[in-house]
């Protein structure tokens, strides 16, 4: 693991470095809550006091809209991908195949589609921890629940859904990708396809011993949560700012009701054409939610929405190229094909309910 | 003469970490061999889950890519010069 400690801690005085660094980060967590909470009366002061725009114009709603949610979505992601990658900093790829080793399908699908979603996981490593599951006799089908939920659910499209939907949303979204990922992984076991797996894969000799990665300490955890976060909000601000700066515009200019008869319920086909739309778009997610959060207040359907966000995050065209090396086409066709339906049905599902 | 293995499977993380390895080497004029491995049943040997890797005379140092900062302290501490 990259556990390098970035300071080179001394082992004997481990200890108080990490009192050390629990007082940072609860200084800095108070920091947190007193900058979230300053930030409505901010943009507020903003747009109709210092800018002095009349508080029922489109232009001043439009702006004290895009101040109050460009640095509010940027402080819950920070804040939020350093308390999730601090949870994760407790699993690890190693234990998790562990766990699942001879779990049967159905328990280990569900347990899969969990650990899925708290293991440190990146596309990189889709093939070694394809091969490794594989070879340690996980079923194929808990393997692809595992492959199929740690993107679905992926942790920058559920901070920003909680961010500006609120934890219900964010909370269907979460529990609609799990089950996803178990009722797609549970297809493809039973359609047992140990066939389409390339052929080499099965002879591939995977070291012994379970070598687990050594526990760090908190120190450690604080510190690789702070680069994550660090990492994450410097790769998505820009898409967030675009994205908010769009959705304002929506906001304040286009009609009520514009979208209803395009993205609203009673188009039938806007479910998978947004699957469809989402597939390509891969990687923005953090642009594309406040986009679909202004389209949604101009009455596009909710379910439309889901959909077509977890198409975007969840079938990725270069992912597919990288496990194209352990899969073949057929198996990679049944992937897409099994995924895909689930979300259409999702979508469906949703917009029958709200 | 001590050898470095990146084992990668083709995604950008793994070519930036190659390319990063080589500048070291460079820079610090390292007496080091640098090898990208992308080889999937070699890759599988070393026993690791994730990917890119680094590898120090068959040794591996750590997975992923934490920063060129960080390669440059561990492959100092491996000994890479």
């Amino acid at each position: 693991m990259p556990m390098e400690n970035a300071t080179a801690t001394p082992a004997e005085n481990k200890l108080p470095t990490d009192t050390r660094a629990f007082v940072i980060v609860a200084l800095s967590a108070i920091a947190w809550f007193a900058l979230y909470n300053v930030i409505q009366p901010f943009a507020n002061w903003l747009s109709y006091g210092l800018l002095a725009l009349p508080k029922d114009s489109h232009l001043g709603q439009s702006l004290a809209f895009f101040f109050y949610d460009v640095p509010k979505i940027i402080l819950l992601l920070g804040g939020m991908i350093f308390l999730i990658t601090m949870l994760r900093s407790f699993f690890s790829a190693e234990q998790t195949r562990a766990w699942l080793g001879g779990k049967r399908e159905g328990a280990g699908n569900v347990m899969a589609a969990a650990l899925g979603i708290i293991t440190p996981f990146c596309s990189c490593s889709a093939v070694p921890l394809f091969i490794g599951f594989v070879e340690s006799g996980i079923p194929l089908g808990v393997t692809f629940s595992f492959l199929i939920s740690a993107p679905v659910v992926n942790e920058v499209a559920l901070v920003m859904l909680f961010g500006m939907f609120g934890w219900k949303v964010a909370g269907l979204y979460l529990v609609s990708g799990l089950t996803i990922a178990i009722v797609a992984g549970v297809v493809i076991g039973r359609l047992k396809l140990e066939r389409y797996v390339e052929d080499f894969v099965w002879q591939i000799k995977v070291g012994k011993g379970a070598n687990l990665p050594d526990q760090p300490t908190w120190t450690q955890r604080f510190q690789v949560a702070w680069d994550s976060a660090k990492e994450i909000v410097g790769k998505v601000w820009l898409y967030v700012i675009v994205g908010i700066a769009i959705g304002a515009g929506i906001h304040g200019y286009v009609p009520e009701s514009a979208l209803a008869g395009i993205l609203g319920k009673q188009a039938w086909w806007s479910v998978p054409a947004a699957v469809l739309l989402g597939v390509p778009l891969y990687s923005n997610a953090a642009g594309v939610i406040p986009i679909v959060h202004a389209l949604m207040e101009k009455g596009a359907a909710l379910g439309t929405v889901l959909a077509f966000m977890m198409a975007v995050v969840g079938l990725s065209l270069p992912e597919m190229v990288i496990l194209r090396r352990v899969l073949k086409p057929q198996l990679i066709a049944v992937f897409i094909g099994v995924v895909a339906f689930a979300i259409i049905i999702t979508g469906y599902l949703f917009n029958l309910v709200f | 003469m001590t050898n470095i293995k990146v084992l990668g499977t083709g995604c950008t993380t793994c070519k930036r970490l190659l390319a990063d390895v080589n500048t070291l080497v460079a820079k610090n004029n390292w007496q080091a061999q640098v090898e990208y491995v992308t080889d999937l049943p070699t890759i599988m040997s070393y026993n690791i889950m994730s990917t890119p890797a680094l590898v120090v005379d068959e040794k591996v140092l750590m997975t992923g890519h934490p920063g060129a900062a960080k390669v440059e302290l561990a492959l100092m501490k491996a000994g890479a010069a």
